[in-house]
């Protein structure tokens, strides 16, 4: 049988990163192709191509056997192939409907496309599982409806191969489940899924064949019936990796955060940190799980300073800090953040990595006397971290944007783990992290913690979470459903998760 | 998307604003062929204008001045994220500052001090006066920005047309002597600054008249000055930083805030040298209109000089030659009127700022495919 797509000796470079190195995959019809590799791997780069954002510079791409020019996302969409984004490319305040039709309103009036595409959708509803409200607001709906609405979207535009980036990035674990089977009925029904990830355990669930680029280069293309994720991790990373932390017991010390009656309100006054308690000591990890918009961010925001609390309080070391709001203050009293979002917070990327190193501590006098700002100081700095953190490249005036995800948590890292706090707030530390970093970070975090830090982690990966913690917090809905200890099962966990107490169920 | 990589540096802030400056030239040089002038004479008229003389080289520096003050004005509002069109406002009012002193104080001083000690004395109140009073006018807007949310663009603008009104009630009402005709104050006669005409006679120099003054040397110290603060202190790194990514610098600690506050008046009182060296340098009065544009030449300047002091330097000497050699060209051919001199320096400004990326994708395209 011809295959679906055929990718021959696709070439790309991005100045002097060769994203993709004479790569070559073909993709059989009806068949869900999985497509792993770390970040920086060539994975979004070659899949790009392939939906015409990038041009090879070399190579050539087959479709249905016939050789073909993609040049723009168009070309890619009348040769069938449809994509749906990590980040979802919807209209908010629009209708399913109208986000469906977007790019395909056919004339000036819409009412026919609209008309048509209620009766596809429909169609479309029954023959995969897809149902959404064709007339609710996409704004309003959870992230996994959203997720359906792109897919619906690439078929309604004739869609017979779907290219998925990263799709269960934000979704619970029912959410995924969900998912793949729509993706395994899409499949029996006829149409080619390629999905890309970084997640193991979903390619084993899920796919049929399964490709791992490494560095840009494909090393492998296997059945999945015939491999193993420890065979995968190798080929991923090109050695053993430890998929487990080691660690030893924790030894919890006094209190260093102690959080009582939290709350904080948004701006419509909805309560997102619904009356939260909690407490992190000296020497241990508390994890937060939670499927991420459950109030964990706004509760990091008000801890660190960044947002301000509604009611209840924040002690660190015993000084009551709730009406602080200062996170410079509570920086130098020895609170460090490793923020969510390290590209639009943790780093500003079109700054030097040496200047995003002291991002927070400016105004440290070390790095210069009053006004003055030390230029060799500052890099100097940034040097030593890079080179305790193994940061790659090691080149403090690159640009930040320019270093790989990874690399850009390495940094991060480096310079709240630098400053030696007490207490270390993380968020996501691993999030569209490759696995040798994922490996490296784990290991600081409890390295941190063996001497006698306190460490507040959030993390919507809940493998994280239960490798890393001593003691495990759910959070759902602004409030803590419940504490669990580290031994926890995911079942459990993914309950709590999902809003359910263990009593009521 | 972007399809490629990025351009190198000499591309990027040498052969772009080169490419764009050669089509404004050939699109006006269409505009002269139109009223049926030769465009080549033209240019040539222009260039000699500004280069061929040692004159023609003293006014390029003068307006020089003014656009270096305002180009570094709103570059220094943009590295916070601010685009701050109110330059031409912040620099009439600085007016008061830069005049007041001389008025009022010059002649008491003189009274009680001798005039070598006076004399620098209120020039240097008249300096500080400058500066305060742009900042002030351009702290307004800060303020109001990041206190209430009134977005900057809007209220620098309005601000331009309150200065404006409030200069001419001022000017007419009170500063202009009873009596006198002209829109104007009386002449400061106990302190300014001798331009280099008066200087050089001073040493037995003989300089073409102009109005270049020392003044100048001051422009070059700004933009030194801006260059220091912004790469080389703290406070720089915390406007860079809120201009570059809010959210990035409030997770900092930096509270955006104060940052667009000190950065508008930092702004405003750059703008506010160009009345120093307008009031005290050449016209040694307040008078109407002694801005003459120069706040909005800066939008053009800093755009082109990519808001880095060096590069802002050399487009204000650009502008300076095209309204010297615009001058020039307008007396030398008299179909060409003063309002086709705006005509081309409009096309320049419109090709260097609003169009400055305009041939950046063609440029890439085929900057990559030669690499390969």
């Amino acid at each position: 049988m011809t295959p679906a797509i055929e990718l021959i000796n696709i070439d790309k470079r991005f100045g002097a990163v060769h994203a993709n190195n004479n790569v070559s995959l073909s993709i059989a019809k009806s068949s869900i192709h999985g497509i792993i590799g770390e970040n920086g791997a060539g994975k979004s780069t070659l899949m790009s191509i392939l939906f015409g954002f990038y041009a090879a510079d070399k190579g050539e791409i087959n479709v249905d056997g016939k050789p073909v020019k993609i040049k723009t996302s168009t070309d890619a969409i009348a040769l069938g192939i449809g994509m749906v984004h990590q980040h979802f490319m919807l209209v908010d305040p629009f209708t399913v409907l109208e986000n469906v039709i977007l790019g395909a309103e056919g004339g000036a009036l819409i009412g026919p496309a609209l008309a048509k595409a209620r009766a596809e959708l429909k169609r479309l509803a029954d023959e995969y599982e897809l149902d959404v409200d064709p007339d609710a607001i996409v704004g309003e709906l959870p992230v996994g409806l959203q997720q359906r609405v792109e897919i619906l979207k690439a078929l309604y535009k004739g869609a017979d191969v779907l290219i998925l980036d990263e799709p269960t990035g934000v979704l619970t674990p029912d959410e995924a489940d969900h998912l793949f089977r729509i993706l395994q009925q899409l499949r029996d029904q006829g149409k080619t899924v390629v999905l890309i990830t970084h997640k193991l355990r979903e390619i084993m669930a899920v796919t049929d064949h399964v490709s791992v680029m490494r560095r840009g280069e494909m090393v492998a293309t296997k059945k999945t019936a015939e491999t193993s994720v420890e065979e995968l991790a190798e080929l991923m990373v090109g050695r053993r990796v430890l998929l487990h932390v080691d660690k030893g017991k924790a030894n919890p010390g006094d209190v260093v955060l102690d959080v009582k009656n939290l709350v904080w309100r948004d701006r419509k006054g909805t309560p997102r940190v619904d009356g939260v308690s909690f407490q992190v000591r000296k020497g241990e990890i508390v994890g937060i799980a939670g499927v991420s918009g459950n109030g964990q961010s706004e509760l990091l925001d008000v801890i660190t300073g960044i947002a301000k609390a509604t009611s209840g309080t924040v002690m660190f070391e015993g000084d009551d800090i709730t009406a602080l709001h200062d996170p410079a203050i509570l920086r130098q009293r020895g609170m460090a953040h490793v923020p969510e979002d390290r590209q639009h917070r943790g780093l500003i990327t079109s700054f030097s990595a040496a200047e995003s190193a002291i991002l927070g501590w400016q105004n440290d006098p070390k790095l210069g006397r009053s006004y003055h700002l030390n230029r060799n100081a500052v890099i100097e700095q940034c040097r030593k971290q890079m080179e305790e953190f193994d940061v790659r490249p090691a080149d403090p005036l690159l640009k930040s944007a320019k270093f790989s995800g990874g690399n850009q948590q390495k940094l991060i890292l480096a310079r709240e783990i630098g400053s030696n706090p007490d207490l270390l707030i993380v968020g996501q530390p691993t999030r569209g992290v490759d696995i040798g970093a994922i490996e490296f970070i784990h290991k600081r975090l409890i390295q941190l913690r063996d001497m006698g830090k306190a460490i507040l982690l959030v993390s919507v990966e809940l493998d994280e979470i239960r490798s890393l913690s001593d003691r495990i917090l759910v959070m759902f809905s602004g409030r803590v459903m419940g504490e669990l200890d580290s031994s926890a099962d995911e079942r459990e966990c993914g309950l709590l998760m999902a809003g359910v107490v263990k009593d009521a169920a | 998307m972007s399809q490629r990589g990025e351009l190198p540096t000499w591309v990027d802030i040498g052969l772009i604003p080169l490419i764009n400056l050669a089509i404004a030239l050939f699109i006006s040089g269409l505009v002269v062929v139109i009223i049926g002038e030769n465009p080549f004479r033209a240019l040539w008229i222009m260039l000699e204008g500004a280069l061929g003389s040692v004159k023609g080289w003293s006014y390029m520096f003068y307006y020089a001045t003014n656009f270096i003050f305002t180009g570094l004005c709103v570059a220094v509002a943009f590295h916070a994220g601010l685009f701050n069109i109110g330059g031409d406002g912040q620099a009439y009012v600085a007016g008061l500052g830069a005049a007041t002193p001389g008025l009022l104080l010059g002649g008491a001083l003189a009274a009680v001090l001798p005039a070598g000690i006076s004399q620098p004395i209120t020039i240097l109140i008249a300096l500080l006066g400058s500066i305060v009073m742009g900042a002030a006018y351009g702290w307004v807007p800060g303020y109001l920005q990041a206190k209430r949310g009134s977005h900057i663009v809007i209220t620098t603008i309005m601000f331009n047309f309150i200065a404006s009104s409030l200069m001419v009630y001022l000017i007419n009402n009170v500063f202009r002597p009873v009596g006198k005709m002209a829109v104007e104050s009386r002449s400061i006669d106990d302190a300014y600054i001798l331009n280099f005409r008066e200087l050089g006679r001073l040493v037995g120099v003989k300089l073409p008249s102009s109005p270049l003054n020392p003044v100048v040397l001051l422009a070059f110290l700004a933009a030194f000055l801006v260059w220091y603060l912004l790469w080389r202190t703290k406070l720089g790194y915390e406007i860079r930083a809120v201009g570059a990514n809010t959210d990035a610098a409030i997770y900092a600690g930096i509270k955006p805030q104060r940052i667009i506050m000190i950065a508008m008046a930092i702004s405003g009182g750059l703008a506010g040298l160009v009345a120093f060296n307008e009031i005290i340098g050449v016209q040694h009065r307040l008078l109407l209109d002694f801005v003459g544009g120069a706040g909005f030449v800066g939008i053009a300047v800093a755009l082109m000089g990519r808001s880095h002091p060096l590069g802002i330097v050399f487009a204000a000497l650009l502008f300076g030659l095209l309204y010297q050699g615009g001058t020039e060209l307008s007396f030398a051919i008299q179909t060409i009127s003063r309002d086709m001199i705006v005509v081309i320096q409009g096309l320049v400004i419109l090709f260097m700022g609003a169009l400055e990326d305009a041939f950046r994708p063609w440029l890439s395209a085929l900057f990559f495919k030669v690499e390969d």
